[in-house]
């Protein structure tokens, strides 16, 4: 492989600038930067209300940044409604689950194949060649998608009556079917026990491994956070205070005090715990 | 109907095989019904209170068909006999019934285009009969002594000068010019337009003058055109006198795939600027628009006759199946009855169809994923405007082609036929059958129209003829109050309708027996084998951007703990 090619592969695949969003006075999300190499795994932490969500939700296009841009493989997304950038190659999952309640695993698979499919309203009426090929690429997608995730057994199911983990799961598999390049995962384990997250931490790894589809988090299970992540951005109050690695951001004293409160972070916490987990009880 | 009825079920496969039972219970009310119109032993007649109560036992076996695990060319054959033989041949004898069944069909169709709009999308529309008025008034107007009356008036006002066409114009070049400008800025200085600024602010602008200047010049070529026919026709009296009844009749079938456009674009134009209105407000939106057609049609009376309404509507003659009827025995006043029976058949079929394979389609799925979640489903991918303003357009244009066959079978149409309560009616039976039900929605229909024009009509012609009523009893005067009532005790005990669909069903009593199981740590190694056997057979699923794993990033990767 020649030099300048594995340059281009080894980029960035998605590149945010100065992203910034205010609700009235309120400075939600300030110049925010992020890089995220292709096939990685980033973390954007923070304590609650810091502006990460409000931060996916402008890569996803819900909102419109105020400033700054968001580029995909070199393709601008801003201005972009949330369907055309899914349809670009950025899928998510959401905070609190957001399944649709009265359909099947399976079909919940099958709206994310959405974007993809190319048959239109008159194929689908005289049931066309072009139509029944995508069908049955969309369900084979979704066979596919649900083994991925580990819910075959689960396909006819109603989503809603799924276990939580699963929910999580057939989440971040419905999100998969649009065919991301990046995918971008809002708390995948909040509300999860020990057993439900590393099994997660597994899916999220293979994710990038076998799908090679960049993987982007916001988290706060710390421990999962630190183990999974290749780098770590952190914001407090809209604003990027550190990134870096896992343990450079770990020790770092901004987000020590960020997580903890300024006397904590420079007293006996950190003297307790320090060569342990640091902030990973937080 | 028997309490089984009430709790229908859609048989499994494991359910009795009751083909003999169907047959017995067609044959049976069969035979009630011929017997009790009379048509047995003509000194027989049951009162016509029974007689509604026994056609409407008597098409309840095609809901039997539906319903019961049967032989299937045992159920065609219940299908076709039902609906081909017994009731064209108790329709020659009683006439009502004839009317009956096709205002059943209408109202079925109408009721399935709603429910692809409320029922499968989840946008409630309160106006959607105003989709039926556009159909009713386009064959009305063309199809009647109307048009005549149209073209035979003044000249109006001809736009041909200069002066006419010069405002419309050049508001269009400005918006457009500008909309340039600013398209050459954004392009110049990527970004500029995206903060909320006065570039934007003038693009919009743009916009709205290239909208306002190609309405204009619409308006002005509508008018040539009109005053084109009118001037044709002011110069040959034969051709305006032949117009007396209408255009030649047999334009009908055109304005029947006419219809379809014309509903479907009037649903787009409704639709487009209500759309981004959710729930409440998309309801009321439409409410009003409902309202606005009708006044339309109370207030152009010159093409509409106003409140008079137009008479004389005619259908296309079909010289083939009136000898079949009349060869069969039909007087030739049933003859319109007899075609328009059958086409209504056709057009219902046809809709059906549509209605089942849109929803089992990727369309079908992004409706309902809208009306479950609209920011999940637009996170998926489903682009939110346009696939609702397909739900509005398709649902529009069933209305329309039935419009344009309630006219012709009217004869007259008039605003008072397309009021709001019309279109509550309609969401009526949509919510009594099951909403989101095909079969569902056609047993709604069936029976509200049933209740409506057979049931409480003929109980207020009894009880008329008996001595000393009080016609402050008239139940004819109560059918809303009858409906009401009905209503609340639906919401109360069977909320999903009378045949719920599936999914409307699990929703509706999902916690009734089953109890959730709160994790999934029984599945051990689930995933681990999951994870196992994904990655080779998945080209479908890999990103479009990917790089395998493999390739060199300069980031670190060892991820755990240093």
């Amino acid at each position: 492989m020649s030099a300048l090619l594995s340059k281009a592969a080894a980029g960035s695949v998605l590149s945010v600038k100065a992203l910034t969003k205010t609700f009235g006075g309120l400075l939600a999300v300030n110049a925010v930067d992020l890089e995220v190499p292709r096939a990685s795994i980033v973390s954007v932490i923070g304590p609650n209300g810091a502006g990460k969500t409000t931060f996916f939700n402008m890569i996803t296009g819900i909102y419109e940044p105020d400033a700054g841009s968001i580029e995909l493989d070199g393709r601008d997304l801003v201005g972009l409604r949330p369907d055309q950038v899914t349809k670009a190659g950025i899928a998510r999952t959401f905070q609190n689950i957001r399944l649709f309640a009265s359909m099947t695993a399976e079909e919940n698979i099958l709206v994310g194949r959405h974007p993809r499919l190319k048959a239109g309203y008159v194929d689908a009426l005289l049931r066309t060649r072009k139509f029944r090929e995508d069908e049955e690429s969309a369900h084979e997608a979704a066979g596919v998608l649900l083994d991925f995730v580990g819910l075959k057994r689960q396909a006819q199911e109603l989503s809603t009556s799924l276990p939580y983990g699963d929910q999580r799961r057939l989440e971040i598999a419905r999100a998969l079917a649009t065919n991301p390049k990046v995918i971008l995962l809002d708390e995948p384990a909040a509300g999860m026990n020990p057993r439900e997250t590393e099994n997660l931490k597994a899916l999220i790894r293979s994710v990038r491994d076998e799908l090679g589809v960049t993987v982007v988090l916001i988290e706060h299970d710390m421990r999962l956070v630190m183990t999974l992540s290749e780098y770590i951005t952190v914001l407090d109050y809209g604003t990027k205070i550190a990134e870096g690695l896992p343990h450079v951001v770990r020790s770092d004293a901004k987000v020590m005090e960020a997580y903890l409160g300024r006397g904590a972070a420079a007293g006996e916490y950190g003297k307790q715990q320090s060569g342990t987990d640091g902030v990973a009880h937080v | 109907m028997t309490a089984s009825l009430l709790r229908p079920k859609k048989a499994g496969p494991d359910a009795p095989d009751r083909t003999l039972w169907l047959v017995a219970y067609t044959l049976l009310t069969g035979l009630l019904l011929f017997w009790g119109s009379g048509r047995l032993d003509p000194g027989t007649k049951f009162n016509s209170v029974v007689l509604s109560f026994v056609f409407a036992a008597f098409l309840g076996s095609l809901l039997l068909a539906y319903q019961w695990r049967a032989n299937g060319a045992v159920k065609v054959l219940v299908g076709v006999f039902v609906l081909i033989f017994v009731v064209p041949d108790i329709g020659r004898g009683n006439g009502s019934f004839f009317d009956l069944a096709i205002q059943m069909c209408i109202f079925a169709a109408l009721a399935l285009g709603l429910n692809i709009v409320v029922g499968q999308a989840g946008l409630l529309d309160l106006g959607y009969v105003a989709f039926f008025a556009v159909g009713a008034y386009l064959w009305g107007i063309f199809g009647s002594g109307q048009f005549q009356g149209i073209v035979k008036s003044d000249l109006p006002f001809v736009p041909l000068g200069v002066g006419d066409w010069l405002i419309p114009l050049l508001l269009t070049l400005a918006g457009v010019a500008g909309y340039l400008w600013m398209k050459a800025i954004d392009r110049a200085h990527p970004g500029s337009l995206k903060p909320r600024g006065g570039q934007r602010a003038a693009r919009a602008f743009s916009v709205l003058l290239i909208v306002i200047g190609v309405v204009g010049i619409l308006v002005l070529v509508a008018t040539l055109i009109n005053a084109a026919i009118t001037s044709h026709y002011n110069g040959q009296p034969a051709a305006l006198s032949a117009l007396a009844s209408g255009i030649n009749p047999n334009f009908f079938w055109l304005f029947i795939i006419l219809a379809v456009a014309v509903a479907a674009i009037a649903g787009v134009l409704i639709g487009l600027p209500v759309l981004k209105l959710k729930g409440d407000y998309l309801a009321i939106v439409t409410l009003g628009l409902g309202e606005v057609i009708r006044v339309f049609a109370n207030n152009l009376t010159k093409y509409t006759s106003g409140p008079q309404g137009i008479s004389g509507v005619t259908t296309a003659p079909v010289s083939l199946l009136d000898k079949l009827a009349g060869a069969l025995g039909f007087p030739p006043e049933q003859f319109k009855l007899f075609f328009l029976y059958f086409l209504v058949l056709l057009v219902i079929g046809v809709v059906i169809t549509v209605n089942v394979r849109l929803s089992r389609s990727n369309i079908g799925r992004a409706w309902v994923a809208i009306r479950e979640d609209e920011i999940a489903a637009q996170a998926m991918g489903v682009p939110l405007v346009r696939t609702k303003i397909m739900a509005f357009a398709t649902g529009a244009s069933f209305a329309g082609v039935m419009g344009v066959i309630f006219a012709a079978k009217q004869q007259f149409i008039s605003p008072e036929s397309f009021t709001f309560f019309q279109s509550i009616s309609v969401l009526t039976m949509v919510i009594l059958g099951g909403m989101g039900n095909i079969a569902g929605v056609i047993l709604g229909a069936a029976v509200v129209t049933l209740l409506n024009l057979s049931i409480l009509t003929a109980l207020s012609e009894t009880l008329q003829a008996l001595p000393n009523f009080n016609s402050n009893l008239d139940p004819a005067k109560y059918n809303r109050l009858i409906f009401g009532a009905i209503l609340v005790l639906m919401m109360l005990f069977r909320p999903e309708g009378l045949l719920p669909s599936a999914r409307q069903k699990i929703m509706m009593h999902e916690n009734d027996d089953t109890d959730p199981a709160l994790d999934s740590l029984n599945d051990d190694g689930a995933i681990g084998g999951a994870l196992g056997t994904g990655a080779p057979g998945m080209p479908d699923v890999t990103s479009p951007g990917q790089a395998t794993s493999a390739e060199n990033t300069p980031i670190d990767r060892t991820g755990g703990r240093q």
